[in-house]
């Protein structure tokens, strides 16, 4: 797996975070850095504020104190036309695809590129039709409305939707939750071949056990109000109570397994095939 | 972003005809781009090389116009090579072709102005319309039943969800009825008394208040506030269920859904809308009453002789006496669309909207029906 370039500065940067909601922190000081290129996956219990963090990242959700910065600029000291500039370079995907519902797949993928660039209408239509092949959806999905989709064609169809810039970094909130393994596996090679080709890094809140260990360079941990961040071997041999029983649990093993079994089929998995 | 900037150069070498692109083909170039590969003109059956080696940068709008660019020539007879493709831009190339040649989805139709496409929608909304009223009234039916029901076993009545909906819609509503009413009441003795001044007969704004209130206004003043304020009220929380597949997990536990969220909004509402009206009523009169005092100085006695003298006891009932079927057609109406929406959220909004209007539609239909019935019994 390539690891990510240590020596450039973070492509995130998260600094005494604070989320508080009513009486309760969620956040109680957290640091995180993302750093460019690189595939962080973020887990830790229900209620442990993954969504919450993921939201304070992108701007929708205004921490109570700390300063986040994205691509080196405070997401919430940002001009207008600085934060278009963010929205070109960021795709994001939200847990049940939040597609608009009166669009077609084929126009909600457009949206995005209809918003920040001046494409001719055909071109538009063929880029959307190819983002619908990539993601693995059928040819008829993209004239479809998105209350004729399934939960997990809704979920391939929002990433579809996130990929329509070819951003620079994707924001996923549990992308493979809800997909059937084929098509969780085929998620993770192109996340894998994305990353390859584009440099894309990407922030990953998942339950997903074989997705972590497939494609993740790094993991944040979301424990005690505050994260902690390591490869996965690092988070192997953590003794906190929780980490542990995440990685050695029942589950936990065997998705270690599987990835022990399937390294030493294929000695390198990331080496694309060209 | 640094230099944006890609090309496309053509040249020819040993009878095969080269195209060498080079720089960023991304999706900010792309229009550019798409311009420049559709102006070259390549001649059939010729060999067609595609040098990639200047690509710096690629994503998947570049990708795309790379492989058009072949298929479109393959197409023709051409034989096209890739060649000098970076190594880390290969897996982007892959997945796009891998993506396959898909055919652009088509743009849903918009709505066409043509004869038989006009002569096609009144059919369609002519047989829906049909298909509404018929499953309108199998609801009905079913509302009738369960009704039934419950009257005959008492206990299956929810009092606690009853007594919720009339708050929710009964207390609570008092507030905007009685202020409308009190309005309506100022503008109707007003514009009356402006009326009647000419003919000498201002002392008759009493009657035009007193049976124009009690019969008509105070009751449909109620009913249509109601329905904007209930009934869309009674369609946005069953819709919202239905899109929560709560409505379908109810009836996995074997809850009926029609006894535990209609009943209780449709008694409740039968029971509140006709205290709504004695509220409408009285604030409708006391609007009217002042104003007669300050405009014409009609004293609070002397309207109240006048307003004896005027009404009937059957006036007051008249109007009472609908407000119970008002609020039947208006929960009915609220909660059957309520039960018509489908999974997703934008069609609680397009029902919910429906909803209002067809509850008042129907509600001043009752009224004209309540209206010929009352005449042919001459009260």
């Amino acid at each position: 797996m390539s690891s990510a370039d240590l020596t450039k500065e973070p492509i995130i940067r998260v600094r005494g975070l604070v989320n508080r909601f009513g009486a309760e922190t969620v956040h109680d000081g957290l640091d995180l850095d993302v750093r460019r290129g690189e595939v962080l996956g973020i887990v830790g219990g229900s209620g442990s504020g993954k969504s919450v963090l993921l939201r304070t990242v992108v701007g929708l959700n205004r921490p109570a104190e700390g300063e986040v910065e994205v691509f080196g600029r405070d997401v919430w000291a940002m001009s207008d036309p600085q934060r278009r500039e963010l929205e070109k370079r960021w795709g994001v995907l939200f847990q049940d695809g939040a597609l608009f519902s009166s669009l077609t797949v084929a126009q909600n993928i457009e949206v995005p590129i209809k918003e920040h660039f001046d494409l001719p209408l055909s071109l538009m239509d063929e880029i959307s039709a190819v983002k619908v092949g990539m993601v693995g959806l059928p040819e008829d999905a993209g004239e479809k409305y998105p209350a004729q989709l399934s939960g997990g064609m809704r979920k391939r169809a929002g990433l579809a939707r996130a990929l329509a810039l070819d951003p620079e970094v994707v924001f996923l909130d549990e992308p493979t939750a809800g997909l059937d393994p084929i098509a969780a596996g085929a998620f993770d090679e192109l996340i894998r071949d994305l990353k390859t080709s584009l440099g894309l890094t990407v922030f990953m809140v998942t339950h997903d056990l074989d997705s972590l260990f497939a494609i993740c360079d790094r993991v944040a941990v979301l424990v005690d109000k505050k994260v902690r961040v390591g490869t996965l071997e690092q988070l192997l041999n953590d003794n906190h109570p929780w980490i542990h029983s995440y990685f050695h649990g029942p589950r936990g093993r065997a998705a270690q397994h599987l990835e022990a079994a399937a390294g030493t089929e294929q000695s390198a998995p990331s080496a694309a095939p060209v | 972003m640094a230099s944006v900037a890609a090309t496309l150069v053509e040249s020819e070498e040993s009878g095969s005809f080269v195209l060498a692109a080079a720089g960023q083909w991304l999706v900010t170039t792309a229009a550019e781009l798409d311009r420049r590969l559709r102006a070259v003109h390549i001649p059939r059956n010729q060999q067609v090389t595609l040098d990639l080696a200047g690509i710096e940068r690629l994503d998947t709008a570049g990708a795309w116009l790379l492989l058009r660019t072949e298929h479109e020539l393959a197409a023709q007879g051409n034989v096209v090579e890739f060649r000098n493709l970076r190594a880390n831009l290969a897996p982007i190339f892959d997945q796009v072709r891998a993506g396959g040649m898909v055919a652009p989805a088509p743009h849903p139709r918009p709505a066409h102005h043509t004869l038989t496409g006009f002569l096609e929608r009144i059919g369609r909304i002519s047989v829906g319309l049909i298909g509404r009223v018929l499953s309108l009234l199998s609801f009905f039916g079913v509302v009738c039943i369960v009704a039934g029901r419950v009257f005959l076993h008492p206990r299956r009545l929810r009092v606690t969800a009853l007594v919720a909906q009339m708050e929710q819609t009964g207390v609570n509503a008092v507030p905007i009825v009685g202020l409308l009413s009190f309005l309506i009441g100022v503008v109707l003795a007003y514009q009356g008394a402006d009326q009647l001044r000419r003919f000498g007969a201002e002392i008759y704004t009493v009657n035009l208040l007193g049976v124009g209130i009690l019969r008509e206004l105070g009751v449909l003043m109620a009913a249509i506030i109601i329905a904007g304020r209930s009934g869309s009220a009674f369609t946005a929380q069953i819709g919202t269920m239905r899109v929560n597949e709560e409505i379908d997990a109810m009836r996995t536990i074997g809850l009926d859904p029609v006894e535990v969220l209609v009943i209780p909004r449709l008694f409740g509402l039968m029971l509140t809308l006709p205290l709504l009206t004695l509220c409408a009523n009285l604030l409708g009169i006391l609007g009217g009453a002042l104003m007669s005092w300050f405009a014409l100085g009609i004293t609070p006695p002397q309207f109240t002789r006048q307003l004896q003298s005027a009404l009937y006891a059957w006036t007051f009932w008249i109007g009472l006496v609908k407000a119970p079927f008002f609020a039947f057609i208006i929960a009915q109406i609220g909660c059957y669309e309520g039960f018509q929406v489908a999974r997703s959220a934008e069609s609680v909004g397009r029902l919910t909207t429906l909803s209002v209007v067809e509850a008042i539609f129907f509600v001043i239909v009752a009224d004209a029906a309540f209206s010929i019935v009352f005449s042919i019994l001459k009260i």
